[in-house]
């Protein structure tokens, strides 16, 4: 059982825990994530590490309430308990000193992409962040990116908060101008492949983390598969970190959608349940 | 007494009504039918069956004692050698065992030996298991990796002993096989979680959600703990590497077991994991979990499930038993043929397999006759789902974490006839030591460590 110390709300579905969970703290490394099981009939959901805090013993979650389960979730206030949190899985990011890196996160991948473009400012990168989201209140995590980035850039498809457009515009237009070495994407699949579309012209090494469908998370189910470079590799285990160049995103979009109609029918149930809305 | 040449027959779940259901098939023998089964033992001085059993029950004694009418005495005796008899009774390959080695089976049927274990542990149930003592501490710690059927052994033999086990599971429920793979209507989870309760009033810990490899290593636990089991078993799931084995409606059967019964899909939306319930649905391959994926299909309400295997009934690797109940159920099985190709729709959906006809030609390494495509025979088959269960591998996330630990070519830990590897005070056995086997086999695996770990440890 891990109780929820600190809960903030960050926009209308996207919430912030911090949770005890001591030895995931202590193990937690950039790139990796974490399953949660809420209660006894509760579904294993994938979700992500923001940050630690080893001394109190706690990790902070970002998650967007989509489904029943982050919606229940949710619900959860300070002092609840969460039944099981699993991790950290997945291979850490690799993080060494690369030179000048671009970290692209839209929506809640913004969450997964803070810790990995703080320890790359760590290791000594010049670090320029682009996040962007479809309007201002689901930006999140402004000022964190901010003290981790040399430079931060944000975008809005409505143009309600600053540049109105897309993360893509605005690396393209760094890539025009200048040297990058790395780039890391985090966000729906859809920007990750528009991402790596980007740059594959300028053969920019680009890394993409991907949030496909898990069970375990411990590579015993293979929900996860994805095609990278044509083999099938499992995200939990192999990932979930790959190569964006080689990542057949198109496939990753389709099996997101697998369940989606028993989604919609576990939602109605619970809103009528619980009466929500 | 007149002797009595057949097996005592155990109830079952009618076919027809057991298919929309997930209780348990079999239904265990009665007072009467233990009574009269136990009377079929010759009690043979030398015990043949007790050298078919890997965990060495003594067999004729408790066979004894339940024709005895001394039932709390019999389950005692199994206990002293196997600590998950409920488990036992029920998923045991008994007929390539203790059975196999029955001088009745000579001439008759075997004694029905896993049907009487089965009867003697659930009498004990029923009434109540009692709390086992717990041996006077050694001040030994061990870590046992995994709580299937490996694990859990070797732990209750460890604490029967008076050593210190702490269990680490990485799943949020212990039992592992036990729990994620044999449906409920094979082994009832309530049944499992008895008996893993006795293990735990034996006096072992049991830490869920903890992933060895990633939360802890075999390094840090040999920091506080005086010996390393490592049991965690065949996890890693095989594909066949054919085209469209990704599309959605493709499982494995890890993946499919694991949704119905330790997320228990079939209880969908009452638990909150969904499973797809397709109407007909191919399961590809012939051994115990193929049976499983293609029964558990059948009752989430397919209206037409096949198993798809390359080579001939004789060959299929699943239990007689297994086999017969899928028939009895309405399993289809397309043998001798052998998927090419799945077909998706517009949406990415499976609504078509292409299978080729095979023939059977001379034996390969395993002794079965290698199947060989016929050229020119590909056949469709309309499918909405497909369960891949063509077996799995070590689960490599413990051995690939693990410096030193020496691993063989498919990915299994080496150990030596009593567990232990190549790392000092770390054993393994079970799937991830043997590749894929039997609950029983791993079982055994566990003991014979258990016995060596406490061997060292007394050193």
């Amino acid at each position: 059982m891990h109780r929820i110390v600190y809960k903030k709300q960050l926009s209308e579905n996207v919430k912030l825990f911090d949770v005890e969970a001591p030895l995931v703290a202590k193990k937690f490394k950039a790139g990796q994530f974490l399953i949660v099981k809420i209660d006894e009939k509760g579904e294993r959901i994938p979700l992500t590490i923001v940050d630690t805090d080893k001394e109190n013993g706690t990790i902070r979650i970002i998650f967007q309430e989509v489904g029943k389960s982050t919606k229940k979730l949710g619900l959860l206030n300070v002092g609840d308990m969460i039944q099981d949190v699993i991790g950290p899985l997945g291979k850490p990011a690799e993080i060494k000193k690369f030179g000048k890196v671009v970290c692209v996160g839209g929506g809640v991948g913004v969450a997964p992409l803070y810790p990995q473009a703080k320890a790359l400012k760590k290791e000594g990168n010049e670090v320029i962040s682009i996040i962007g989201a479809r309007n201002k209140d689901l930006i999140i995590l402004e000022e964190e990116m901010k003290s981790v980035s040399d430079r931060l850039y944000i975008t809005t498809d409505d143009g309600s908060y600053v540049r109105k457009g897309f993360v893509s515009d605005v690396l393209r237009e760094i890539l025009e101008k200048e040297k990058i070495e790395r780039v890391i994407t985090i966000g729906p699949a859809i920007m990750m492949m528009v991402t790596a579309r980007e740059t594959k012209p300028y053969n920019v090494k680009t890394i993409a983390s991907l949030n496909s469908i898990m069970v375990d998370g411990t590579g015993m189910c293979g929900a996860c598969r994805v095609s990278v470079g044509g083999e099938t590799k499992f995200a939990c285990v192999d990932g979930p970190d790959f190569d964006a160049h080689l990542v057949d995103f198109e496939l990753l979009m389709e099996r997101q959608r697998i369940y989606l109609e028993e989604e919609r029918k576990a939602m109605e149930l619970f809103e009528e349940e619980c009466k929500c809305r | 007494m007149p002797l009595i040449k057949e097996k005592t027959k155990m109830k079952e779940q009618d076919p027809k009504k057991r298919i929309k259901n997930f209780h348990e098939v079999a239904l265990g023998y009665s007072l009467e039918d233990a009574l009269k089964e136990a009377s079929r033992c010759l009690q043979c001085k030398d015990s043949p069956c007790v050298r078919g059993c890997p965990v060495n029950i003594e067999i004729p004694a408790f066979i004894k004692l339940i024709k005895e009418g001394k039932f709390d005495d019999a389950i005692k005796k199994i206990k002293e050698k196997n600590n998950l008899p409920a488990i036992c009774g029920r998923v045991c390959p008994q007929e390539n065992q203790c059975e196999k080695f029955c001088v009745m089976g000579k001439k008759f049927e075997p004694v029905g030996i896993g049907r009487l274990e089965r009867f003697a542990a659930d009498w004990e149930i029923k009434k109540g298991i009692k709390n086992p003592k717990k041996a006077k501490s050694t001040g030994k710690k061990v870590a046992v990796v995994g709580s299937g059927p490996a694990g859990l052994t070797c732990a209750g033999d460890l604490v029967k002993l008076g050593h210190e086990v702490t269990i680490f599971e990485s799943l949020h429920k212990p039992g592992g096989v036990l729990v994620y793979g044999i449906p409920e209507y094979r082994l009832p989870k309530k049944i499992v979680e008895i008996e893993i309760d006795y293990i735990k009033k034996l006096g072992a810990e049991i830490k869920t959600d903890f992933v060895i490899g990633k939360i802890l290593s075999v390094e840090e636990l040999l920091e506080e703990y005086d010996a390393v089991f490592i049991g965690t078993g065949a996890g890693l799931p095989r594909f066949l590497g054919i085209p469209g084995e990704n599309l959605n409606g493709v499982y494995s059967a890890n993946e499919f077991l694991t949704r119905v019964n330790l997320m228990k899909a079939y209880l969908f939306p009452e638990y909150d994991t969904p499973v797809k319930k397709g109407k007909r649905v191919a399961v590809i391959g012939a051994g115990n979990v193929a049976m499983d994926s293609a029964r558990t299909a059948l009752r989430l309400g397919a209206e037409k499930v096949y198993i798809v295997y390359r080579r001939s009934e004789k060959e299929m690797p699943a239990r007689n038993e297994e086999i017969e109940h899928a028939k009895e159920e309405g399993v289809e099985f397309l043998l001798l043929a052998n998927p090419t190709e799945i077909i998706g729709d517009e949406n990415n959906w499976v609504k078509q397999m292409k299978c080729i006809k095979m023939k059977l030609g001379e034996p390969d390494e395993s002794g079965r006759r290698r199947p060989i495509p016929i050229e020119g025979s590909e056949f469709p088959v309309d499918v909405d789902i497909v369960v891949i269960a063509i077996g799995q591998s070590p689960n490599p996330l413990v051995p690939e974490a693990t410096k030193g630990l020496k691993i063989a070519k498919h990915g299994n830990i080496i150990t030596d006839e009593n567990g232990r590897t190549s790392l000092e005070r770390v054993w393994a056995g079970g799937d991830i030591a043997t590749g894929a086997a039997t609950v029983i086999a791993a079982m055994g695996a566990g003991k014979k460590a258990a016995a060596d770990i406490h061997k060292f440890l007394s050193e």
